[in-house]
């Protein structure tokens, strides 16, 4: 008896909760219904168009530095698409460099001899504690006023050189024939691959160790330099030249881009290197000793032993500053770069969609950062394995 | 992307707009005027030494204080982007702006914002320096040119190089201020922006000697406070005041003489005006000394010009088309009556 009214208790609190439930979740459906209701009759009353009807319309707007083509005729969805590939391009390249200087920077703080490491501390704790905002300008500032004039730039060899408007470097021009070089490259690659596979059972077998860096680097190297050869050097370059203001043809870098580049890359290396570093210092000693007792030199420990154990508590933090530096990459309004963020808010000026245009930010942040999250999850489920 | 369309209608409008009963009253109730300015425009909006607001465009916001409040300081200056401006004014967090903002067709119909009455007609130029030897913008072929974001000026400067064949880098920044330092450190052969605009930033450089405006004007920039779409009463008020303080610069009031033109001018419109006769006051919601408060506070259109752009003060703005028209200008107030 006694257990039957406490079963029924306990199912009329099931109940219960069930009924509060559906109540706060129509509560909730109810605010968003009416938030949204709202906001049409807002919108409608004061005569503001919505939709994404604008995207297809003339943007007549200019971007200074765009990857891919793109004239003030294109739409606005294509002006749009041009600078989000400009975001994507400068935090490709700054993710990959913060990485590699932020490796170091975390392998130098552990390091025993004090200037490095003195001077590596000094790095993170300045570039972590000034807001990126700052660095950026001062960056920008900087670059600036240490380059030269169009005029009077600093040509560093034939068809190479700096000065306020960019660094210049001279365009390839691929000829008839330069697709056998590239088709040999690939096939390099894939040799490499299956020469590295054999010489790793080689080893095994045999317990003697190849040179295989050094193969592998002919291989690479040699290969297309002989393609290029035989197929007699299908590849011409196009140097900048001075016109007019400024100089033409050729390719280049411009400042804004620079300064961007190099403030998300130091701001960025600064935590990343911290990553390395608690990485590092997370690895047992023991291992460490027992590295050093099989004889391995301090570079190898480091590359063999002590990192790939570190990259477990590496990698999920770094995920978090991958993400960080793509959202980070938005301060390039203030610096003139024509990011995202940038053209976005040209068009929100001409159009006043800004509910559209934010909601298209929102987006294409949170598409990257979604798959930069898979990408690093899938890496770290793999080191976890190879960990055990 | 219909979410998160719907999550920021919410957040941008839903909460800025509480019903209203109309905005003239709602300035009324809370004795508050909200005016969106700009950061920092000299002559037009900026904030002075002491930190108050100061400028051609602060001053219309002063005399609708004044008429409206019966206060000049019953103001809260909010400084706005220019991308920000019209998004600001149409969710409803200023009253109104009066900020350097050009009156384009697509703003007046499409973005929930009425145009007043034009404070300023400007042009949109260009500045470079001396030693480029220029004499017209057309020559800027290949130039680089540094511009601010979000604004009609961006887009002036690419359709003159379409309209004319020649390529311009345009070097695009979110604020006057870096755009300018940038052109100051050589990064662009020339800084664009409008007319007015130039000579007020020219004047904050040291060697401003070694920089010209060319004498190319490529737009037509008619600069005009805004009010939300769809409140008649509150956009009459605000184009009245302005339109009364031209119209007292054509009778000679100023802000010395209104009080005496008060109480003695036999002049049927100054009697109008300053609400000696008729009910001018009444049909915009306000009392009838609504214009003799505006004018005691900042004087009439001439006065405001002259203390903000004109001969003694750093930006020497000759009065060119912006004279009123019995003086070969534009400026024409519709008759008070």
């Amino acid at each position: 008896m006694l257990n039957k009214l406490t079963a029924s208790a306990g199912s009329n609190r099931f109940r219960l909760d069930l009924v509060l439930q559906a109540v706060f979740l129509a509560l909730i459906f109810y605010l968003a219904y009416s938030v949204f209701h709202n906001t049409q009759v807002n919108l409608e009353n004061r005569g503001i168009e919505s939709g994404f009807e604008f995207l297809d319309k003339e943007a007549g707007l200019p971007i200074g530095d765009a990857l891919i083509s793109y004239t003030p005729t294109d739409s606005y969805g294509w002006a749009f698409f041009t600078a989000v590939v400009n975001t994507l391009y400068v935090a490709f390249f700054a993710i990959i460099l913060a990485t590699v200087v932020g490796v170091l920077i975390g392998i130098a703080r552990v390091s025993r001899n004090w200037l490095v490491c003195r001077m590596a501390a000094i790095y993170v704790e300045t570039l972590r504690n000034v807001p990126l905002l700052l660095t950026l300008i001062f960056i920008y500032v900087v670059v600036l006023s240490s380059l030269p004039s169009a005029r009077s730039s600093w040509l560093l060899t034939e068809g190479i050189l700096l000065n306020i408007r960019g660094f210049y470097f001279p365009k390839p021009l691929p000829q008839d024939g330069f697709g056998l070089v590239l088709f040999s490259v690939g096939l390099a690659v894939v040799l490499c691959w299956g020469f590295r596979r054999w010489a790793k059972r080689y080893t095994e077998r045999t317990g003697q160790e190849l040179a295989s860096f050094r193969i592998s680097l002919v291989l690479l190297l040699g290969l297309p330099a002989l393609t290029y050869l035989l197929t007699g050097q299908p590849l011409l370059w196009e140097n900048p030249e001075l016109k007019g203001f400024n100089y033409r043809g050729g390719l280049s870098l411009r400042p804004e881009f620079l300064a961007l580049l190099l403030g998300l890359v130091l701001y960025t290396a600064a935590f990343i290197g911290e990553n390395v570093r608690s990485g590092i210092q997370s690895v047992s000693k023991g291992q460490v000793e027992a590295a050093q007792a099989l004889g391995l030199k301090p570079g190898k420990v480091m590359l063999r032993v002590v990192l790939p154990q570190a990259l477990r508590v590496i990698i999920p933090a770094t995920t978090n500053d991958y993400t960080s530096l793509v959202k980070n990459s938005s301060l390039a309004v203030a610096i003139g770069y024509p990011d995202m963020v940038s053209v976005g808010g040209t068009i929100i000026g001409q159009n006043g969609q800004a509910i559209e245009i934010i909601g298209m930010w929102m987006a294409v942040y949170m598409a990257i950062n979604l798959l930069i999250s898979a990408f690093m999850n899938w890496l770290n489920a793999r080191v976890q394995m190879v960990e055990r | 992307m219909q979410k998160i369309k719907t999550a920021m209608l919410g957040l941008l409008l839903c909460g800025a707009l509480p019903a209203s009963a109309g905005t003239l009253a709602d300035i009324q109730q809370k004795d508050e005027l909200t005016c969106g300015v700009s950061e920092g425009t000299p002559g037009f909006s900026n904030p002075d030494a002491s930190g108050r607001w100061v400028g051609l465009d602060v001053d219309i916001c002063r005399a609708v204080s004044a008429a409206v409040l019966g206060d000049q300081e019953k103001i809260k200056f909010v400084p706005l982007a220019s991308k920000q401006k019209i998004v600001a004014l149409a969710a409803g967090q200023v009253d109104m702006t009066s900020r350097t903002t050009t009156w384009t067709m697509k703003r007046d119909t499409k973005e929930g914002v009425d145009f007043t009455a034009i404070v300023y007609y400007d042009g949109q130029g260009f500045m470079v320096n001396k030693a480029l030897g220029l004499t017209s913008a057309k020559e800027l072929d290949g130039a680089s040119v540094c511009v601010t974001t979000g604004t009609t000026t961006e887009l002036n400067l690419a359709d003159f190089a379409r309209a004319n064949g020649i390529n311009i880098e345009a070097v695009v920044f979110e604020g006057k201020k870096e755009a300018f330092n940038s052109y100051k450190q050589g990064r662009c052969d020339a800084f664009t922006t409008d007319m007015s605009q130039l000579a007020s930033w020219r004047s904050t450089l040291p060697n401003s000697d070694d920089h010209v405006i060319l004498n190319d004007v490529i737009s037509k920039e008619p600069l005009s406070p805004l009010v939300r779409h769809g409140d008649n009463q509150w956009k009459d008020a605000v184009t009245w005041v302005i339109n009364g303080l031209i119209e007292a610069e054509e009778k000679g009031v100023t802000q010395a003489n209104v009080d005496q033109l008060a109480s003695s001018s036999q002049d049927p419109t100054i009697q109008r005006m300053l609400g000696v006769s008729g009910d001018m006051g009444g049909y915009i919601g306000l009392d009838q000394d609504w214009l003799k408060r505006a004018i005691a506070a900042v004087g009439n259109y001439g006065e405001i010009y002259d203390r903000n752009l004109g001969e003694n003060t750093r930006l020497k703005l000759d009065r060119g088309i912006n004279s009123l028209w019995s003086q070969g200008g534009l400026f024409y107030s519709p008759p008070i009556r």
